[in-house]
């Protein structure tokens, strides 16, 4: 995959002794919405900590736009335009939403146009009632929306979203899928790990379906919706 | 009392806890981001003291008295703040991820550097201040005449007050401080740089230190206690505040600002204890002080230390060689020598009673000094007011050690981390402060002296021997306890409280009894001491012994079974040699102290150790040299 912006090759990642990822390779491509499958410890959330450099033991590259992160730290990878919005949400407790978005803010490079409060009150309307709000009072949903717009205003290019729609209201589910694919249309590549197929199927234009720490099938998720022996092998709970 | 004197008493209270704020709000700041509880902050108070005091005169002879006294404050602030600035990129940055035992010891060696530091420039003799130019007067207040400068006092903690909410709520940088505060990693994630905004908070923080230093100039000399006294007193507000709470140090300055106002009236002697009572007191009711939030952290420092007992063959042949040379020592060496390695076997038992609660109890004490001394005293105050026999005293040093620690331990293995180690703390000063204050039972400052063995044991050899056997007799009982069933059961409890509790395990009655075991020791090795020396004095309880053991046991290696005892034989040698060679040995033991946390965290057996797999455990296992895991 010649025009990757993310690249993974032969990434292996160990929590203490236990060996967790295995030569894991995936590719994102510019604009390209890819979604990790797999069940609850298959490896996808370790994949993109490794990713941002949250993993003191990893071995193997990952390149951003062509260039080694692998020794970078956190702040520096997302300074680079990859943004990381992880599964426990993590919103800072005691300032606001406006304050929370505010701490994600930085120039993204050549963006002509940057992310701003408005913008994502737009995208996230219960947001926009909410921006004065102490961000621990959030509902699930609200701090779920919350979480990806401090990312956005990063301005990232590419953007590792875990888990976006866990433990989410149906309806909640919806304007979740429905932002992705406005931040698609957006041209911003996403990388995206579920549980929820049809979530998936929703949004992704293709999928690496992960267990047991290595990328068992790589495909469309019409295929894989359609294979039943990957879903009973690898997806199936 | 009067209407009047109550009125003027609670204002000099209120100006007492403006500066006190003032050093608060920095430590507590420097807490919020860093999680680095920081002694040196002490230090950065009387820098600033001494710092006001060398550019006080040629500022205002250049600049005149109107605006010179404040610009020489404010210089003074932001000299301290740059010092600030180098310790956190030359020591702490190394650090963020290591160990609190290996932080509170790296700040505690600057505290050493910078007292011998300031004695090397400036001197023995304080320093008096001038009287402020336009602040010299008094006002008169309901008939009391109160000094124009503690008002001025008064105000300046409320204005910095706001001043920090300002920068903390109303400018980007104070919301990314307190998103750090919050989640360090996360602001990492969303590219926030903590290198350079932990720099900004250290530069702050410790300007604030300076700039209260500078302001107190004027009502205090600069002197070189000033440290000590100012960081117990800050640890005890941020505590009381809750660590990393800035609306919690002002509202805990003013309730010891006001404690010790009033607390002289009523009881003269006992201001000190009044002032960790009254910390012990809001800790059992709000674990996280008045305003403070819950501790994400209650796993120890040592999870998951594997202490294994020394298996190879070259141990034992070093045991067996280390036992012959103990056993002939006194038949060869000259008196002085036999002297000294009683105090070594007597500070090998503190260290290791110590480094059993610290690394298998994961309990980590920063007062562990509370109970050698009362051991001392124990002993001394059996012989001296109450006759007993030598026998007797030894024996009433560790019940009543081990007793007390007993209480001690049931009071804080209810807090975790560094609350704990703060309450630890806190118990030490009280002891320490009250074997200062009682004067006619603990003889005060002099102590007590006079207390020899009689008969044979005052052989210098004889009372070697027997402090070999009873401190001998003491590690072997604590190392069989280490590897018996309690032993497993207590590391099981530090490296997770909550499984245990859902097999069925009472973790804190497990912690409780090592506390007291540990007191326990610690108390026969003080009983021991006592003789040795012939008397007792306040410092055998103060905080620079607490420091000491932790350093020994640091030495020798933490991570070890044997290396707290190899830790405190080596560092009582050295002390001795180097003592007398050098003026410098706090200078000395402060940069030992760095260049053992940042280069050498494993100590002298765990690097032996490391090499070899002599002394138990698995060789490439080194979870404290994480202090390598660097965050630029």
């Amino acid at each position: 995959m010649a025009d990757a912006m993310l690249s993974v090759r032969g990434l292996n990642a160990h929590y203490g002794r236990a060996h967790i990822l295995h030569d894991v390779e995936l590719h994102l491509a510019r604009g390209e919405v890819v979604a990790l499958l797999g069940r609850n410890g298959a490896g996808k959330s370790t994949i993109m900590k490794s990713i941002m450099g949250l993993l003191p033991r990893r071995r193997g590259r990952i390149e951003f736009h062509g260039r080694d992160v692998g020794p970078l730290r956190p702040y520096q990878i997302s300074r680079l335009g990859l943004a990381y919005v992880p599964e426990e949400r993590r919103i800072f407790a005691g300032l606001t939403v406006l304050e929370n978005l505010e701490v994600g803010r930085r120039a993204g490079e050549g963006s002509a146009d940057p992310w701003t409060p408005e913008r994502l009150f737009a995208l996230f309307p219960n947001l926009g009632e909410r921006r004065r709000a102490d961000g621990a009072r959030l509902s699930g949903g609200e701090q779920q929306m919350l979480t990806v717009a401090r990312a956005l205003m990063g301005n990232p290019q590419a953007i590792l979203l875990d888990e976006p729609s866990e433990g989410l209201a149906p309806i909640i589910v919806e304007q979740m899928a429905n932002a992705v694919k406005a931040l698609k249309a957006a041209g911003l590549s996403i990388l995206l790990s579920e549980q929820n197929l049809y979530f998936a199927h929703q949004v992704s234009d293709r999928a690496y379906v992960v267990d047991r720490g290595r990328i068992r099938y790589e495909g469309r998720l019409d295929a894989i919706m359609a294979d039943e022996n990957i879903r009973r092998a690898h997806l199936a709970v | 009392m009067d209407l009047s004197f109550f009125v003027n008493q609670a204002l000099t209270g209120l100006a007492s806890a403006s500066s006190l704020f003032l050093v608060a709000s920095g430590l507590t700041l420097i807490f919020g981001v860093s999680r680095i509880v920081n002694f040196a902050h002490g230090s950065m108070f009387m820098l600033g003291a001494y710092a006001a005091a060398t550019v006080y005169g040629p500022i205002v002879s250049a600049l005149g008295p109107a605006i010179g006294p404040w610009l020489a404050m404010l210089a003074a602030a932001v000299a301290v703040g740059l010092i600030g600035v180098v310790v956190e990129v030359l020591l702490l940055r190394r650090l963020y991820h290591a160990p609190h035992m290996l932080q509170i010891l790296a700040t505690f060696g600057i505290v050493l550097i910078v007292q011998d530091a300031v004695v090397l420039i400036w001197g023995y003799d304080q320093i008096v201040g001038p009287r402020i130019p336009g602040l010299r007067g008094a006002v008169t207040i309901f008939g009391q005449r109160f000094p124009q400068y503690e008002l001025f006092m008064l105000f300046i903690g409320p204005v910095v007050f706001a001043g920090l909410w300002l920068l903390l709520h109303r400018t980007r940088w104070g919301t990314l401080v307190r998103a750090a505060t919050r989640d360090r990693e996360m602001a990492d994630i969303l590219g926030v740089d903590q290198a350079k905004l932990f720099t900004t908070v250290f530069f702050l923080g410790a300007a604030l230190a300076g700039l209260a230093g500078g302001l107190q100039w004027p009502r205090e000399p600069a002197n070189i206690y000033l440290d000590t006294r100012v960081i117990l007193e800050a640890f005890v507000v941020t505590v009381i505040g809750g660590l990393g709470s800035i609306g919690g140090a002002l509202l805990a300055s003013i309730i010891i600002g006001l404690l010790q106002a009033f607390g002289i009236l009523l009881f003269p002697k006992s201001t000190l204890v009044l002032v960790f009572a009254v910390m012990a007191v809001v800790l059992m009711v709000r674990p996280w002080g008045l305003l403070g939030r819950p501790e994400p952290q209650a796993v120890s420092d040592l999870a998951e230390t594997k202490t294994a007992p020394p298996a190879h063959r070259y141990a034992a042949h070093a045991f067996a060689v280390a036992l012959a040379i103990l056993l002939v020592l006194p038949l060869f060496a000259p008196d002085y020598v036999v002297k000294l390695a009683t105090q070594a076997i007597i500070f090998a038992l503190v260290a290791f009673s110590l480094n059993f609660i610290v690394a298998t109890g994961g309990i980590l004490s920063f007062g562990h000094a509370a109970f050698f001394g009362l051991g001392a005293y124990a002993a001394a105050i059996a012989v001296k007011s109450h006759g007993a026999s030598t026998g007797l005293a030894l024996l009433a040093a560790p019940v009543l050690a081990g007793l007390v620690a007993l209480g001690v331990g049931w009071f804080i293995v209810r807090r975790t981390g560094i609350y704990l180690a703060m309450l630890t703390l806190a118990f030490a000063q009280i002891l320490w402060s009250v074997a200062f204050q009682w004067v006619e039972f603990t003889g005060g400052d002099n102590g007590i002296v006079g207390v020899y063995m009689p008969g044979w044991a005052s052989q210098t050899g004889a009372y070697y021997y027997l402090t070999l056997a009873f401190c001998g007799i003491a590690v072997a009982l604590i190392w069989r306890i280490m590897f018996a069933p309690f032993g497993y059961t207590l590391r099981a409890g530090r490296d997770s409280a909550l499984r245990c509790d859902a097999i069925g395990i009472d973790v804190r009655r497990h912690q409780v009894l090592a506390f007291a075991l540990a007191g326990s020791a610690a108390g026969v090795a003080g009983g021991f001491f006592t003789f040795l020396k012939g008397g007792v004095d306040p410092s055998l309880l103060s905080m620079d012994i607490s420091a000491d053991a932790l350093i020994m046991s640091l030495l020798g290696g933490v991570q070890t079974v044997v290396g707290p005892l190899v830790g405190g034989a080596a560092f009582t040698f050295l002390k001795a040699y180097i003592m007398p060679v050098t003026d410098q040995w706090r200078l000395v033991l402060g940069i030992v102290i760095i260049v053992l946390v940042l280069a050498f965290p494993r100590g002298i057996v765990g690097f032996i150790n490391a090499r070899s797999g002599w002394f138990g455990g698995a060789k490439s296992e080194a979870p404290v040299a994480s202090t390598g895991e660097k965050l630029a």
